[in-house]
């Protein structure tokens, strides 16, 4: 059977794809948030898994307002960088995994998560910018890719308990499965940012890295946030961090190990926060 | 009985939910069809008869003409829509972040190197300080 063994939560910050495809990691601007990922690609090259399950967000890439999809999970064999305005990031074609992404849609379906299924999309920097960062530049990336991607541009986007119950029937989908795959699940997005109108430029550095210690310590009272903390604390676009939760209800009830953590403000107009938990065996 | 909207009360900042994007849907997908390069081009060209081949209210082409982000976000717009106006025009998005706020760009950069806007006294709107 497969497993979920670790989760990895980061921001996907546009201008951090920018930075690297550019070349400007090693700018006085750019150094600290690239340095606190260092730790992440050598524990990435220690353990690679089998597949990603990654959660994040279109913006207004693959879809419009003529659908919205609450929950859209990529089932398709590929997925293609999305051209977003400035052509598509110079990264690979990211690869899927058709047959845990079909037997997760009919598991997680069958427990009353009406998910929509993708055959077709592109694929933007909230989901290529964690690539990134966690595995550099390689010319291949090193393991399939589902992509799950989470509306949180129109509200009323999900909640945070019914994130993190989904984590939970995406776990149970994975262990179902019958191949003995290492299944790491990634939520993205975050941290607290407000990218519109006179607030723009809001960051809450002590709300994130308390929202960092509980979802450690206390991810299912920490999943009771109602929307409107998010918002008034972390700013509109700050709503994104209620995908973290998905990621978090998909690891083992026990207390997970930490093994890495970082925060830094700022990445263009947003904090930049990191975690990487491992299930203990 | 009214829906629960406590996202009114937070100063400068709009949600963008389903009565904002029933507003502007159209506004909104005018933006998206700025993905194309020739769609820019034709916007680029001439940006009136452009507007005026989508069903836009006169205010939201004005707003769009006047790159008003605010006023576009008032009328429906979505800052993830409206950024394909600024890359059309080869804005970075932090200048159209700090066009929002009443800042030069500059003054707004170096605010968030600065640990960004606090969000002290800007979580309501009756929120004295």
């Amino acid at each position: 059977m497969a497993h979920i063994t670790a989760s990895v939560y980061t921001s996907h910050v546009p201008a951090i794809g920018a930075a690297l495809d550019h070349g400007k990691t090693n700018e006085p601007y750019w150094q600290p948030v690239f340095a606190g990922y260092e730790t992440s690609k050598q524990w990435m090259k220690q353990n690679t898994p089998d597949v990603i399950f990654l959660v994040y967000n279109d913006h207004a890439s693959a879809f419009n307002l003529d659908m919205i999809p609450t929950f859209a999970l990529g089932c398709a064999a590929e997925f293609k960088p999305a051209d977003e305005g400035w052509g598509p990031r110079p990264v690979p074609l990211v690869k899927g995994h058709s047959e845990l992404a079909a037997h997760i849609a009919h598991s997680v379906i069958q427990d009353d998560f009406d998910l929509t299924i993708v055959n077709r999309m592109d694929v933007d920097h909230g989901l290529t910018v964690p690539l990134s960062l966690m595995f550099g530049q390689p010319a291949q990336w090193p393991c399939p890719v589902i992509p799950f991607a989470v509306n949180v541009v129109q509200y009323p986007v999900p909640s945070g308990r019914r994130c993190f119950a989904l984590g939970s029937a995406i776990r149970k989908a994975v262990e179902l499965f019958d191949e003995p795959l290492d299944v790491q699940i990634w939520g993205t997005g975050g941290m607290s940012h407000q990218l519109q109108g006179p607030r723009a430029g809001l960051i809450n550095r002590e709300w994130d890295n308390r929202f960092l210690d509980r979802l450690i310590a206390e991810p299912e009272a920490l999943a009771a946030t109602p929307h409107i903390e998010y918002v008034r604390e972390a700013g509109s676009e700050g709503i994104e961090l209620v995908m973290w939760l998905i990621a978090r209800g998909a690891m083992n009830a026990a207390p997970p190990d930490v093994v890495h953590r970082f925060y830094h403000v700022p990445a263009s107009n947003t904090a930049v926060g990191h975690l990487i938990l491992e299930n203990r065996r | 009985m009214a829906l629960d909207k406590p996202y009114k009360d937070i100063p400068g900042t709009t949600i963008f939910d389903a009565e904002q994007a029933r507003k502007g849907y159209h506004l909104n997908q005018f933006c998206m069809s700025l993905m194309k390069r020739e769609n820019r081009e034709r916007f680029k060209s001439n940006e009136r008869t452009y507007l005026d081949e989508w069903p836009m209210t006169e205010e939201q082409k004005l707003a769009v003409l006047a790159r008003d982000l605010n006023r576009c976000i008032e009328l429906g717009g979505n800052i993830y829509f409206l950024a394909k106006i600024g890359a059309t025009d080869g804005k970075s998005f932090q200048y159209m972040a700090a066009s929002m706020t009443g800042m030069t760009q500059e003054e707004y950069a170096r605010m968030m190197l600065q640990g960004g806007r606090a969000p002290e006294g800007k979580r309501r709107i009756d929120e004295t300080r």
